[in-house]
């Protein structure tokens, strides 16, 4: 991390070159959850709503602290709600609304689903 | 269009925003490796601006350029795609 | 909901890393690769796994999208794997015309087998004698996610992200790949609106091998980089 005194401009999330040690061999196969994050991002994309480039925009903006402590697809669902809010399509009020309907339905992904 | 194997230098720009071009080739010399074409701008696309197109190249670096001579194999190579306004061809 | 273990999380995991697996594992927690699923249906729900849900309902709601495009969209991406990109690898190694076509055009060459690609701009890149490529990308994780499926975890990580395009041959060494100081190493960092493929080097000991043969030699990390095509024996 720079302290203000010191940064040059170089942001965080450009990676190249910088230090870093051992490349993580563990891996884990995508949940349900995820690959509806990814599918949400392609569709949303191809129907215009906003562009890979307004995905990367809001994942670089959240900065590193996002980075380190979330997973990969909670960084994304994240970024996808940003920019669906920027395009109009929702409010935060509806999502909020939305958000807690869901939480009520049960303590579990599985459960929390449409009835 | 700026033709394979012409010298180019990478603007050394710092700004903030959504940009294509990484901090470590920034101000570093290459030489085009091929064009790719027109794309739209990201700088555009990620503020949801009409985005013109803009010449796309790959530029080839050597580790030397990039990292200095000390580099430990200074003549592999970076190849990176850089949007035209970030390249400079006046030497 | 059951966990979805119909897709073919595999074709992913076809790698020759040394992961420990143990083939005794207990099928609720780890899939068929031996790879532990992310929390999932019978976990606690995440405020960001609430979000998904409510987001998806909302763009049903308001007829943005259909559960029927998002589940077909899954399902799209779980057919994509590096099986796709072996096959494209094994058809440049017996085909001389076609490999001219891949390295001269990715996307089309890519089509031209049939593979749905969408708008992917697809760069090959051809490993020989004297040059070995390998791909990352430094600013984000971009890879060829329409041809190869999605990429392994290690490829979005800081540490190859970082140290990729600074001490390439130290990273393919933790991969188990050293190669000579006669060997060039070309680092292709996917900065903008390219993705790449590797064409490794075909093993020795394959005349005449068929394509469908060959492509079973072709692992994932070969295709990035961070391997080789297996030997034939």
């Amino acid at each position: 991390m720079h302290d203000h005194s010191s940064f040059d401009g170089h942001r965080w999330h450009d990676m190249g070159g910088t230090d870093a040690g051992p490349v993580p061999q563990d891996g884990h196969d995508f949940s349900l959850w995820e690959k509806r994050v990814d599918a949400l991002m392609v569709l949303c994309s191809g129907a215009g709503l906003f562009t890979v480039d307004g995905l990367r925009r809001v994942l670089e903006d959240m900065g590193e602290q996002a980075f380190e402590t979330m997973t990969y697809y909670e960084r994304w669902i994240a970024a996808i709600n940003q920019n669906l809010i920027e395009a109009g399509t929702y409010t935060s009020a509806e999502l909020a609304a939305r958000m807690a309907e869901v939480a009520a339905r049960g303590p579990t992904y599985g459960e929390a689903q449409q009835p | 269009m700026i033709a394979p194997g012409t010298p180019v230098r990478v603007q050394s720009w710092m700004p903030p925003g959504h940009i294509r071009t990484p901090a470590y080739l920034r101000g570093k010399r290459g030489v085009i490796e091929r064009p790719l074409g027109e794309f739209p701008n990201p700088e555009a696309l990620a503020y949801r601006q009409p985005a013109p197109r803009l010449s796309l190249y790959r530029v080839r670096f050597t580790m030397a350029e990039v990292w200095g001579a000390d580099a430990p194999h200074p003549t592999d190579t970076v190849d990176a795609e850089i949007y035209a306004h970030w390249l400079d061809t006046e030497e | 909901m059951p966990h979805d273990h119909d897709h073919d999380h595999d074709h992913d995991h076809d790698h020759d890393h040394d992961h420990d697996h143990d083939h005794d594992h207990d099928h609720d927690h780890l899939s068929p690769s031996g790879h532990p699923y992310r929390k999932d249906d019978d976990h606690p729900i995440t405020y960001w796994q609430t979000m998904e849900i409510a987001i998806r309902e909302l763009l049903e709601d308001k007829g943005v999208l259909t559960a029927d495009q998002i589940a077909r969209q899954i399902d799209a991406m779980d057919r994509r794997s590096p099986a796709n990109g072996a096959a494209v690898v094994a058809r440049a190694w017996t085909d001389p015309a076609f490999r001219d076509r891949l390295l001269a055009n990715g996307s089309a060459a890519t089509r031209e087998m049939g593979f749905d690609i969408g708008p992917l701009h697809l760069v090959a890149v051809e490993n020989t004698q004297t040059v070995h490529n390998v791909v990352v990308c430094t600013l984000c994780s971009c890879y060829p996610r329409n041809l190869l499926g999605l990429p392994p975890d290690w490829y979005k990580s800081r540490a190859y992200r970082s140290r990729t395009v600074r001490e390439p041959r130290a990273v393919l060494a933790e991969f188990g790949v050293t190669l000579p100081d006669s060997t060039t190493v070309r680092v292709h960092d996917s900065t903008a609106d390219m993705r790449y493929i590797v064409i490794p080097a075909r093993p020795a000991g394959t005349d005449g091998w068929t394509p469908d043969r060959l492509a079973a030699l072709v692992t994932r990390d070969s295709m990035i980089g961070t391997g080789l095509a297996l030997s034939a024996l």
